[in-house]
């Protein structure tokens, strides 16, 4: 049983650290400023997110008893990713106004049949 | 194992610490640096994580949840004084 959370705690640091190195990478290779948007908030939900799980499992297998308040590290960050993300995009149209794409054209005009 | 698997992660968060100071310190335009610093910090979130299992004490995770809430305090008001040169409106 012991080694089935072993196994499980280790599968979840994996997963996690994965998805922070892909977020990281993300950061670094991609071209412009709303494409390297994408890559960090898949860090800080999954990524985080798994390793606070592992570190949940880990404190409860090394005996130091079940602390679920780690989970309060991964609601805040669900609830606060999507706000910063929105708050920088916004702050980069307010620099470059010119980046904010065209409406779409025939968007009142009935549908033809 | 679980001794090996948190010092293997923390070699590669170390990795993604680097990869996205190298984005804050080169990053061509403002938001860049904003998110570069967000990213930074989340990483950070990580690393003390993994340091509380590596030293079985659950201190860290308080200053992991700090790190947290001022980071997104950060990046709001960064974000808010690029839009409006003025964060408290």
């Amino acid at each position: 049983m012991n080694t089935l959370i072993d196994i499980l705690i280790v599968a979840m640091l994996a997963i996690g650290c994965f998805f922070m190195l892909v977020g990281s990478l993300g950061l670094v290779k991609l071209g412009d400023f709303y494409k390297r948007l994408h890559g960090p908030t898949k860090a800080s939900t999954l990524g985080v997110g798994c390793i606070l799980l592992a570190s949940i499992g880990a404190h409860a297998l090394l005996g130091d008893g079940l602390d679920l308040r780690e989970l309060l590290i991964t609601a805040f960050l669900f609830i606060t990713a999507p706000v910063s993300a929105q708050m920088m995009a916004r702050a980069a149209l307010a620099i470059r106004p010119q980046d904010r794409p065209d409406p779409p054209k025939h968007d009142t005009q009935p549908p033809r049949d | 194992m679980i001794a090996t698997a948190v010092t293997l992660s923390m070699y590669a968060i170390a990795l993604a610490m680097a990869m996205s100071l190298w984005r804050l310190l080169r990053g061509p335009t403002l938001p860049d640096r904003i998110l570069a610093l967000d990213t930074l910090s989340i990483n950070t979130i990580a690393l003390l994580v993994l340091y509380g299992i590596h030293a079985r004490s659950s201190v860290y995770f308080e200053a992991a949840l700090i790190i947290a809430m001022l980071s997104f305090v950060g990046t709001v008001a960064l974000s808010k004084y690029v839009m409006r040169r003025d964060i408290v409106e």
